[in-house]
């Protein structure tokens, strides 16, 4: 006969099992924040960010998270003494952060940059924009993913 | 040799805005699949790419394994003098790819 206390030393033991099979990390979304936060503060350095200058425009309903178009736009004259330095691009819901960080400089005439960008499920996208005299500007846009960036497993 | 496909305006007006496009054909394996059997698969991705105008280098990008298939990049740069634009492209297991394109400056 199963005393009640095996009982619960068998059940402890199975549940302990199953948890070590599952796929997902039960603290996936909070380590998905603390990495998108420690990829804002290598770029930016702790110094404060401030929402304007820069214009980001993806699809706000995107039905393939493959190859989803990025326009980056920022609002500067692009001379030697006020230009855009650096434009820096992050997803929330990816398994990385990180999708591209382009240096520029007063010879590119204008702050404008595109590409074509993998997004794993819906979330913000943001844009970060280092200007000339230290400071750093963004934009934030929500985006609805219906098929998912290529990932089998670490989605949320 | 890896296939790539860039537009430059043939010719431009000094000081003239000029927006060049740039394409490298790459997989961009982020890395985060896996095979039929579960196995990951290796990440292999373009990580560099820069722009030099006559030498002098007037755009850089990093990229991550965020970035799509057949990455894409789009930018602009001053039309200064006529001359020669040289692209590169650097990535994981020694993928290199170059390319270069002449400009006429009136």
């Amino acid at each position: 006969m199963t005393s009640r206390r095996r009982f619960i030393a068998l059940a402890a033991g199975a549940f302990a099992a199953g948890k070590a099979r599952a796929q997902l990390d039960p603290n996936i979304a909070a380590k998905r924040r603390a990495a998108l936060d420690a990829a804002l503060r290598k770029v930016t350095g702790g110094a404060p960010v401030r929402p304007g200058k820069v214009k980001l425009e993806v699809p706000p309903l995107v039905d393939n998270g493959n190859a989803v178009p990025v326009t980056v736009t920022v609002d500067s004259p692009m001379t030697q003494a006020e230009h855009v330095k650096a434009i820096h691009l992050f997803t929330e819901k990816n398994p990385q952060p990180y999708v591209l960080s382009a240096q520029l400089g007063p010879r590119a005439g204008r702050a404008r940059l595109a590409t074509r960008a993998r997004i794993a499920d819906s979330g913000k996208v943001i844009a970060i924009a280092e200007l000339a005299d230290g400071s750093y500007w963004s934009h934030e846009v929500s985006v609805i993913v219906t098929l998912s960036a290529c990932l089998e497993d670490g989605l949320i | 040799m890896a296939r790539v496909a860039v537009t430059v305006p043939a010719s431009a007006k000094r000081g003239e805005v000029i927006e060049i496009k740039t394409l490298a054909e790459h997989a961009m394996e982020n890395g985060f699949r896996r095979t039929q059997t579960g196995e990951l698969i290796p990440r292999d991705i373009i990580t560099q790419f820069s722009c030099s105008y006559n030498g002098v280098e007037v755009f850089r990008a990093e990229l991550h394994p965020a970035v799509a298939a057949n990455p894409l990049i789009t930018f602009t740069t001053v039309a200064t003098e006529s001359g020669t634009l040289e692209f590169k492209w650097t990535g994981d297991n020694g993928y290199v790819a170059t390319h270069s394109a002449k400009i006429a400056v009136a």
